[in-house]
């Protein structure tokens, strides 16, 4: 039952409790004795229901009666009468139980486990589920015992869709039930029954179904729960889409053996330092998406026909599905011009985590033109400090600018299909917002703010593709700046959608994502050009985001920001050269996504807060659980066989030990004495600096 | 009257209290007083419990109306002169009912089932769960001699005869189609406010001065629309007179009254479990309720005897005390105090002045009249006003049905399963305060041609028709005219009339000495009024005991065979 004060017990409540427990005991070791010994005599049965009457939790004894039902069954003597009189029994010893406490999970299982035996008459189930919904209608086992019984009675969805709306009618103030009604509307968009539930049809309706709710209460939490899910419904498309990559399309790629180019026809922007003789190419979903391989997306191009191209998964956890998805692709080393066309979609296979199929092939085109070596390489490397300090930097000149225009509209896949379609789409996120404008003239509530931002944002970046800006960023900003202010509690999750918005808004435009593009030029450098920083520095970013519009990026800074988390920076795979300093990143395990950035060579994470903490709390704060991918990569031999001291720092091992760094900043940090330096310089041996110190 | 059966004598003669009547509050008091262990003789002339709040069939709802219609009979001769030390005032009736207007449109179909008819004749009325009779019911424990039903909804009428239900929940505001989601926040944001207020938490307290003002100029400063301001008014407060019309506003509210009038229906709702609205119905009629308290009362000793008119007052010669009543049968019986309904009136005899000490009590027999009328209908259909619910309220709010219409006109219509009337049939309990009998016609006019089909041909006596026709067709003008300004609830057919009485009653107030007279029906819904004035009747009689002490629950039903049957 909800909305009941916990009261303290009572003297005479604890007795009744001892006496309690000393009585469930006694049957407890009884049970066990007939349990381990396999004993299913009447008796021993009963005695089981006796035990679960009490504790309903005991899910040993559900287990225990299973066996025993098995056990009869098995019987030489068995006939239907028979079979019917023991699953009877179990369901009677289910509904006392229930009755006990009608939210155990062990009751519940049982009475599914019987049932699925399929000789108990599924109607009584109906019956009994009204009376538990009645005495609680929030009672979410029943609910879900519910659509296991409707399922089975093959009950329509319209009918428990009427069902829901009752309860709901009730009382609206009911979680359970508005999620009822997203699962059955699920199901009927799936099935898309009569045409007459097409989302373009249903939502709307739905939308003003919730506005009932949500006006009447804008303080119930359950209504906005449900239009949440109307909002997801509405923006997301079914199948997935290719929403950017890098190389754009009808980019030209210039690889060249040294951060040296000659040539200025080429953009800094698509100019890639590599020695290793390949390069990436990175597609970047609207959604997390599975099946991405050489057969689902070809790679043609004229000096590397029929190679086989291994697709990677760019994502925190090891799953095969992610947004972001590379491939590297070998270049020979000898001077090329050369287009390449990459098809993706065209043969089936791409599926979202949602089980939509990839169905808009795309594709596109770009030239390669590799500059053989000048110089040699390790030269280059060793002289090479690069330090990103402020005069180091000057406002990218404006000569460039044609180039970076034509850079900028690359990096967008324009996706023709879905716009016509998607009408109502617009139509309905403009009466939404309209109508929580209204909400919020009559009342604060902070989740009205909340949704209008959501909302908005939404609106945005739907008609991003027509606008080419974002109409509403400033007023979604001062959104999430009002509730930081307004819900201290959820600061942090107010402050990181502040942070992807702010992000989408310097690069929704070429000419505001341009005064974050620096030159790079020291003085004491010996490299001749100047390489593009973009320097996001300063902006009070506590998250990442915007990547699809930043793949290009090789130079980053990030410094003086409240970084703690950044989860979806593995999507930048040309980062070479990256500053995370003065932020607040809490441990090593944050650094988990740098570890597929295999061009990465300068690391800048001086001044952060690793190591303040003794508990490492990344996994709650990022969707990172470094602790399940680490037994499957963790080399048992190479642990043993190093330094003692790596067995006590396993998670910078872990951490460095796929780093191809050349230059590290770590100063300024908890963790950072000498004894840990000396472990990292042990761990990375092809470091060349640490701390501005050059190392032997 | 006439016939009056030979009575055995009464024994004893002498009595702490005698109650005449057995109205509500009279039934009340006699219960109370036998509860204080006095002695109490509670009569009645009529065959029947419940007085001017008794349910009645349908054949003798319209002889009861008019045996009280005429004016006062002529003081028996002779009658002050007695052989012993007292002398004798007279009874004569007052005339309670006017302009009753009874028509009959099925006379068959009625006329045979007439006792399968339990009219209420002070409707329409109800209990809110949390009301004073309620709570009084369940003290004493008379809850026991009466079972009850929910009366399921409220709804608004328009004059275009649509029915709009009162948002008067949360649930029922998220449901509710006719408001927009604006008013739906701000109505729900109101209640909160009240609760708030209720609940006595701080930061939403209501300040003295709001409350203090008239509740309708809070409404306003809330911002409510019109629409939800006259729900709040009408249909949970109740109010009687347009309260945006100071001019004609008899009963304005102050904040104060609308916040206890708004916690009182919320605390009605839900209260118990199988009522789904605000109000309960007693089934066989509201009559139950003053023949619940007798039989309470018997059980504590009250000695009942019904057919039994009283004749004259008893009075001491020398001081013109109170000494007691003469029966109808010629019997005097003797007591303390005496408890008069209001039907009864004291004839001075014509001509001899009363002795000076009589002279300083009588004005406490002139009954005041000055609260104006009250205008009742009853009607009988065969369809529900609205399908698929039988037992509810409406109320047309001040001028919702034509230009003059200054005070709220209520409808509750009971179905058969409260035993009020043959199965498949429906019973229409109509009334509005007014000024006079005309004004009354026509409010309750206002009503039936809005929401019924009257037939033409009416058997309704001559005499009663011709007066109908002519205050009845000038009403019919009027409201036509604004009923076909809009499309009516179209499709639906309009349920027709089967039988109707329509009357005014005075609203006379108790009187409080040592012969005191209870009050009429009064204009309200429920019984809240009627049962405060009773309180302090009796605490003017017996202003040392107790009302329904608590202990009284301990053993309410006592000897079983002492019922009021008797």
């Amino acid at each position: 039952m909800h909305g009941r004060p916990r009261k303290a017990p009572k003297p005479e409540d604890e007795a009744a409790s001892s006496a309690k427990a000393q009585k469930l005991r006694a049957l407890q070791t009884q049970f066990f004795t007939f349990h381990h010994n396999k004993i299913y005599t009447k008796e021993a049965v009963e005695l089981s229901a006796k035990l679960l009457e009490i504790n309903p939790e005991s899910y040993t004894a559900w287990n225990y009666r299973k066996l025993a039902v098995e056990h009869y069954l098995n019987l030489p003597d068995c006939n239907p009468d028979s079979i019917k009189s023991v699953l009877d029994d179990e369901l009677r010893v289910v509904e006392n139980a229930l009755r006990q406490n009608f939210k155990s999970y062990g009751a519940w299982h049982h009475r599914k486990w019987v049932l699925s035996k399929g000789h108990s008459s599924i109607d009584n189930e109906l019956r009994l589920l009204d009376k538990f919904q009645k005495a609680d209608s929030r009672n979410f086992h029943a609910w879900n015992y519910r659509r296991y019984v409707a399922e089975s009675m093959k009950r329509s969805e319209q009918d428990e869709l009427k069902y829901a709306e009752d309860m709901i009618y009730t009382n609206f103030s009911n979680y359970s039930a508005w999620h009822n009604r997203s699962v059955l509307l699920s199901a009927l968009f799936e099935k898309k029954a009569g045409g007459f539930l097409l989302k373009e049809k249903v939502l709307p309706e739905e939308y003003e179904f919730i506005h009932q709710a949500i006006f009447t209460d804008p303080d119930d939490q359950s209504g906005w729960f449900y239009h949440l899910w109307l909002l997801d419904q509405t923006v997301t498309t079914d199948s997935p889409l290719l929403a950017s990559s890098w190389p754009g399309h009808g980019s030209d790629v210039l690889l060249v053996g040294d951060r040296c180019y000659n040539g200025s026809a080429f953009s800094p922007f698509s100019a890639l330092h590599s020695d290793s003789g390949s390069f990436p190419i990175v597609l970047y979903f609207n959604q997390p998406v599975g099946g991405v391989n050489s057969s689902t997306v070809t790679v043609e191009c004229g000096f590397n026909k029929n190679e086989d191209l291994f697709w990677k998964p760019l994502s925190a956890s090891n799953s095969q599905t992610a947004q972001v998805w590379v491939a590297h692709l070998k270049v020979p080393s000898s001077d090329l011009h050369s287009t390449v066309e990459v098809s993706v979609g065209h043969s089936k296979g791409i599926i979202s985590t949602r089980g939509f199929v990839y169905s808009h092939p795309s594709m596109f085109s770009f030239k390669v033109h590799v500059q053989p070596m000048e110089r040699d390489s390790s030269q280059v490397s060793v002289a090479e400090n690069i330090s990103l300090r402020e005069e180091n930097f000057k406002v990218y000149g404006t000569q460039s600018e044609e180039s970076i225009i034509d850079s900028f509209d690359q990096l967008i896949i324009k996706n023709g299909h879905e716009t016509t379609a998607s009408n109502w789409r617009f139509e309905a996120l403009a009466k939404e917002i309209e109508c929580f404008r209204e909400l919020l003239s009559l009342v604060d509530c902070k989740i009205g703010k909340l949704t209008l931002a959501r909302l908005l944002k939404a609106y945005d970046a739907m008609s991003y593709p027509f606008a080419n800006k974002l109409v509403h960023s400033e007023e979604v900003l001062e959104l999430y700046s009002d509730l930081m202010k307004l819900d201290p509690t959820h600061y942090q999750f107010y402050k990181d959608e502040h942070s992807i918005v702010l992000l989408q808004k310097v690069t929704s435009s070429k000419e505001s994502l341009l005064q974050h593009c620096f030159q790079y030029k020291d003085s004491a450098s010996s490299a001749i050009c100047d390489p593009i920083c973009l320097r996001l520095n300063n902006l009070s970013l506590s998250r990442m985001g915007a990547f699809e519009k930043l793949l290009w990026v090789q130079m980053l800074d990030l410094s003086h920001n409240e970084l703690q988390s950044i989860e979806g920076l593995e999507a930048m795979q040309l980062l070479s050269c990256l500053s995370l300093r003065n932020n607040k990143l809490r441990s090593l395990t944050t650094l988990e996504p740098l570890r597929k950035l295999k061009s990465l060579r300068i690391l800048d994470i001086s001044y952060n807060q690793i190591g303040d903490q003794s508990i490492d709390t990344t996994r709650y704060v990022c969707s990172s659980p470094l602790s399940h991918s680490v037994g499957s990569e963790l080399n048992r031999d190479e642990t043993v066989t190093s330094d003692v001291a790596l067995i006590n720092n396993w998670e910078a091992f872990f951490i460095f030990k796929d780093f191809n760094l050349n230059q590290l900043d770590i100063v300024g940090n908890t963790i950072a004495d000498e004894k840990f330096k000396s472990v990292l310089v042990k761990i990375m041996p092809k470091l060349k600096q640490l701390d501005g110190k050059l190392l032997d | 009257m006439d016939d009056i059966p030979p009575y055995p004598p009464i024994d004893p003669t002498t009595f702490d209290l005698i109650v005449i009547g057995t109205g509500l509050p009279e039934s009340i008091i006699a219960a109370a007083s036998s509860t204080a262990s006095k002695s109490v003789l509670h009569l009645d002339p009529y065959p029947f419990y419940g007085s001017h709040f008794s349910s009645l069939p349908l054949a003798d709802l319209p002889s009861f109306l008019s045996s009280h219609s005429t004016s006062p009979s002529p003081p028996r001769s002779p009658s002050s002169d007695d052989p012993n030390e007292f002398s004798l005032l007279e009874f004569a009736t007052r005339p309670l009912y006017s302009s009753i207007d009874i028509s009959t449109f099925s006379p068959n179909l009625l006329d045979q089932h007439s006792r399968k008819f339990n009219l209420d004749v002070a409707g329409p009325r109800v209990f809110f769960c949390a009301d004073k009779s309620i709570e009084l019911l369940l003290r004493t424990g008379t809850n026991q001699y009466m079972e009850f039903k929910s009366v399921d909804a409220t709804f608004v009428g328009d004059n275009k005869g649509n029915l709009w239900s009162v948002p008067d929940s949360r649930a029922a505001i998220f449901k509710d189609k006719s408001l927009g989601l604006v008013e739906k926040n701000k109505l729900m944001r109101f209640f909160k406010l009240v609760q708030g207020h209720l609940a006595g938490e701080q930061d939403i307290k209501i300040s003295e001065e709001d409350l203090q003002s008239p509740f309708v100029d809070f409404l306003n400063k809330m911002g409510l629309p019109p629409k939800i301001k006259s729900f709040i008014l009408y249909a949970i407060a109740m109010a009687d007179y347009d309260q945006e019309d100071t001019g004609v506003c008899r009963d304005l509210l102050k904040t104060k009254d609308g916040i206890d009038q708004l916690a009182l229906y919320n605390a009605s709702i839900g209260r118990f479990q199988n009522a789904s609205g605000a109000f309960l119905y007693p089934i066989y009629g509201q009559g139950e309720l003053s023949q619940a308290f007798c039989r309470r009362a018997a059980v504590k000793g009250c000695l009942y005897v019904l057919r039994m008119p009283v004749t004259a007052l008893l009075v001491d010669k020398d001081t013109g005390c109170y000494k007691g009543v003469r029966l109808a049968s010629g019997q005097d019986i003797f007591s303390q105090k005496l408890i008069l309904d209001p039907t009864f009136k004291v004839t001075l005899p014509s001509g001899s002045s009363p002795p000076l000490p009589l002279k300083e009590k009588l004005p406490f027999f002139s009954l005041k009249d000055d609260k104006g009328k009250i205008a009742r209908g009853i009607c009988i259909t065969k369809t529900s006003l609205k399908p698929d619910i039988s037992n509810f309220l409406v109320v047309y709010p001040p001028r919702s049905l034509f230009p003059e219409q200054v005070t709220s006109i209520r409808l509750l219509q009971i179905a058969s399963n409260l035993a009020v009337c043959l199965p498949g049939m429906f019973v229409l309990y109509i009334s509005a305060l007014c000024n006079d009998d005309d004004q009354g016609k026509k409010l309750i006019h206002a009503v039936m041609n809005t929401l019924l089909t009257v037939p033409l041909d009416s058997e309704s006596n001559a005499a009663v028709q011709s007066e109908t026709a002519e205050n009845g067709s000038a009403v019919q003008d009027e409201t036509s005219e604004s009923s076909s300004g809009g499309p009516s609830d179209s499709g639906e057919e309009k349920p027709t009339l089967l039988w109707s009485a329509l009357y005014s009653q005075e609203l006379t107030l108790g009187q409080v000495d040592f012969i005191c007279s209870t009050p009429m029906p009064d204009g309200k819904l429920n019984y809240n009024d009627l049962i405060d004035t009773t309180f302090k009747i009796f605490q003017e009689i017996y202003p040392g005991e107790e009302f329904f002490p608590e202990t009284s629950l301990e053993n309410p039903e006592g000897d079983g065979d002492a019922s009021p049957e008797t």
